[in-house]
């Protein structure tokens, strides 16, 4: 009786095993799959060059690093600004040059959506967020970089707003909307800003 | 910004290591709640006394 037990027992501890293993690697790939893979990212298209939509875009872009979220900010149209860092004449033609003298050379620049009151409105929120202590544009930006936020400038809009590459900060990607439909559909939330 | 600023800082720590933050933020509590449900770090200690006072302990290697 003995003969038979012992063979039984060692193929039932053997088929354990086995479910064990493969109880371990489906939970392995399921956790690989939420750390770092798909559907937990933001993928931000910051489209507007206002003062105030740039600081929402950054807040958003620099909390969600922070959560651990994967963050691909898209620059396109007037958000372009947000990535300057001065301007360039080089190579431009007539229309090319009145867009970029019209346009805000950095995003210290930039202007209110609301309440722009002929340039006051800036310095009145600028005023009021050292009043209460809130991060600057500009240090959002600084921060959005630290953390390993994704900057991306939308080329073919870079063409239309008369932009090159000398007026951008370094360390940019250069792409088109497919790039960002691949971010965004790895993503879990997706904005338009 | 409490929370970027606590995210940037716990990226120096090891696992186990404490981090204590003051905050006048009025959103810090929620976000901070947030944050850590996230991402799984422990909030050893809150204290709202005025000034907002955390202790986080870091959990994984990030």
């Amino acid at each position: 009786m003995t003969d038979h037990a012992v063979p039984a027992a060692l193929s039932n501890l053997q088929a354990i095993d086995e479910m064990i293993q493969r109880r371990i690697e489906e939970r392995l790939a399921l956790l690989g799959s939420t750390s770092n893979g798909p559907r937990r990212g933001l993928a931000l298209i910051v489209f507007s060059g206002e003062l105030d939509k740039l600081i929402a875009a950054f807040t958003l872009a620099t909390a969600a690093a922070s959560m651990g979220m994967g963050v691909s900010m898209f620059f396109t149209f007037w958000g372009l600004v947000a990535i300057k860092r001065g301007r360039s004449a080089k190579r431009k033609d007539w229309i090319g040059k009145i867009l970029t003298a019209m346009l805000p050379s950095s995003p210290a620049r930039t202007h209110t959506s609301h309440m722009n009151c002929l340039g006051v409105g800036p310095h009145l929120i600028k005023y009021l967020m050292k009043k209460h202590q809130a991060a600057s544009l500009e240090e959002l930006i600084r921060c959005a970089r630290e953390l390993g936020v994704r900057f991306v400038a939308c080329a073919s809009s870079m063409e239309l707003m008369s932009v090159q590459k000398e007026d951008f900060i370094e360390g940019l990607e250069y792409a088109g909307a497919a790039t960002f439909l691949s971010a965004a559909a790895d993503s879990a939330i997706t904005l338009f800003i | 910004m409490p929370i970027v600023k606590i995210s940037l800082a716990i990226k120096g720590l090891a696992a186990g290591q404490r981090l204590r933050v003051r905050a006048d933020d009025p959103a810090f509590k929620a976000d901070l709640e947030a944050w850590i449900r996230r991402l799984g770090h422990r909030l050893i200690q809150y204290t709202d006394a005025g000034v907002q006072e955390a202790l986080i302990e870091k959990v994984q290697a990030t």
